[in-house]
């Protein structure tokens, strides 16, 4: 059996290493800068007290344990985990019923493509100003606004969201409904199986993959939401604990975590940290996923 | 008789959710149409007649527009000019570098570059919550807090996903080519520019947009790295527009969100073949 070559022969080889300071050097160097030196020394902080860097000193555990006492950081967890859910599932439910509707040979399907995408490429700033004001030029009518009550915040960030992520779901949907063998269609249908048998029995299976992926995505996207969290409401209401403290009854985990930095250096940095967790760990089982699918085919 | 009246079944089937979906159509560009008619209007009306036509006492002209050109005591002009200048810089610098990166990372195949590869792949699922306070400090420290100097950082944070898509693509292309440039006489870089690049070009179409895209968009990073009374990104003034204390012109935010999306309403309609490809690659491969 002929393996694949992927790396050049020895001689070739030894001639491009020589070019390695400037195929390797930029980026080896931007990518210390810019990643490996900053997520070094963000855990090294985490386990310091400190004002600044350089006076920095070891503390083991406590911000951890000071970052679970923050009943703001507890709400915040809570709040996008209910989030994550809730957009995972209405954006891939409703991405899907578009793709598949677009992948039936309707007239029109590549102008309805082109709008349903279209605010995906509108910054996450910018998506939240525009919404806050439709919900409040509607709320008005009712003497309210979406800054008063947190029911409104949530459902209405939960509209954001499924506006402008509906639209890439849908792209990967489609490329995997297009996927879907002909065949096994046809088949269904000379045996007589009706439409949703079709969908939930040939159709559905087949597009497993794409499912997975767009699971993954959906979550972990609401799970790093930031900039239209920031826009539509920045965590208001604000609710008054007796004890002092005050809860942002919308704010989502990546906005504590920038809110409460300057107040709380290194149990914010804790915080950072166990939302790296959180996410790398959800992105990791998704690359897990994806490769193991590679492989089986 | 009986299949011909299945076929007018499925016709009307058709029918009816071609009309559905363009009624969805309709509500869904809605918003942009809301934006629209609120730019052109007073600011006293955007808050009390939200949906309604800008006619009669409502209408303000271009007032909006120019007025929002100075607001918030920042010239507009400017941080366009600002978010272009990163933008184009940082995908520039990104597409150059990670691309003969990734081809010596798939070509030499070391234990640095398996290691190298590791990490930026590691780097891809890191949330930039995590390193923000740090990697603010860094930039700030080696002064890389002008627009000019900022695209370094897009690079080190950004440097994961364009390596990724990139080992992924030279791993495909079959060595051949680049032996018979060798046994030809081309040295490395020769090889990578007039051989390896050019095949590249639809890889680096996907990726550019990816990058443009995140860049342009991107509030935090600019936020925290760069000089915010010197430099503003399109994003960075609009956050500082609405967050500012006071009362706030609706009208002439909504004539600045307008001048910001128009470039990238005509930029997806220009390519929008190329950016939903590059969006499907990334998010299958990310």
């Amino acid at each position: 059996m002929k393996t694949k070559k992927i790396s050049n022969s020895n001689s070739i080889r030894r001639a491009t290493r020589l070019w390695s300071p400037l195929f390797l050097g930029p980026v080896v160097i931007a990518f210390f800068i810019g990643f490996v030196w900053p997520f070094l020394q963000g855990i090294w902080l985490s386990l310091c007290r400190f004002k600044t860097i350089s006076n920095a000193k070891f503390i083991g555990l406590d911000n951890y344990a000071k970052a679970f006492q923050d009943a703001g950081f507890r709400h915040a967890f809570w709040y996008t985990a209910l989030f994550a859910v809730v957009s995972l599932v209405l954006i891939n439910v409703l991405a899907f019923a578009v793709a598949y509707a677009l992948t039936q040979g309707i007239k029109g399907s590549n102008l309805f493509r082109t709008v349903f995408f279209m605010p995906n490429l509108i910054g996450g700033i910018v998506l939240g100003y525009i919404w806050s004001m439709i919900f409040d030029g509607i709320l008005s009518w009712y003497t309210t606004s979406i800054l008063l009550e947190s029911k409104y915040g949530f459902w209405g960030l939960i509209i954001l969201m499924c506006w402008q992520q509906i639209g890439y779901m849908m792209i990967i949907y489609i490329a995997g409904l297009q996927n879907v063998p002909g065949e096994m269609l046809e088949a269904a249908r000379i045996d007589g199986a009706s439409r949703w048998t079709t969908l939930f029995k040939v159709t559905i299976p087949n597009v497993m993959p794409s499912i997975t992926i767009c699971m993954f995505l959906s979550l972990t996207n609401g799970f790093k939401l930031f900039d239209q969290n920031l826009a539509l409401t920045a965590g208001q209401p604000f609710i008054i604990q007796p004890g002092g403290g005050t809860i942002k009854t919308t704010e989502m985990l990546a906005l504590n975590i920038f809110n409460t930095f300057n107040a709380s250096g290194g149990s914010s940095q804790a915080k950072a940290v166990v939302f790296f967790v959180l996410v790398a760990g959800l992105g990791l089982c998704q690359l897990g996923y994806t490769r193991k699918k590679e492989v089986q085919q | 008789m009986n299949t011909k009246k299945t076929l007018s079944a499925e016709a009307r089937r058709k029918t009816v959710l071609s009309a559905a979906l363009a009624v969805i159509c309709v509500i869904y560009v809605l918003p942009v149409v809301a934006v629209v008619i609120n730019s052109f209007k007073l600011n006293t009306f955007v808050k009390t007649d939200t949906f309604a036509l800008p006619t009669g006492e409502m209408y303000a002209g271009f007032e909006n527009f120019i007025k929002g050109m100075t607001f918030g005591n920042y010239p507009f002009a400017k941080s366009v000019l600002y978010s272009v200048v990163i933008t184009l810089l940082s995908t520039a610098l990104i597409l150059l570098c990670t691309s003969m990166a990734a081809w010596y990372i798939a070509r030499v195949n070391s234990l640095f570059c398996k290691a190298l590869y590791f990490l930026c792949v590691f780097s891809m699922v890191v949330p930039f919550q995590m390193v923000m306070f740090t990697l603010s400090k860094t930039a700030n420290s080696l002064h890389l807090n002008t627009p000019w100097t900022i695209p370094i950082i897009y690079l080190g944070f950004g440097a994961g996903l364009a390596i990724f898509m990139f080992v992924g693509f030279v791993k495909s292309i079959p060595l051949e080519i680049e032996e018979a440039a060798a046994i030809d006489g081309c040295g490395p870089l020769r090889t990578y520019f007039s051989v390896v690049v050019p095949m590249l070009k639809p890889t680096m179409v996907s990726v550019g947009i990816l990058e443009i895209m995140w860049v342009w968009n991107d509030f935090l990073l600019p936020y925290l790295v760069l000089d915010k009374n010197l430099y503003r990104t399109i994003p960075i003034h609009i956050q500082y527009l609405k967050g500012s204390y006071g009362t706030v012109d609706l009208g002439a935010t909504m004539a600045l969100i307008l001048l910001s999306i128009i470039p990238v309403i005509v930029f997806y309609l220009t390519c929008q073949k190329h950016i939903i490809k590059g969006v499907a690659a990334g998010a299958v491969k990310g």
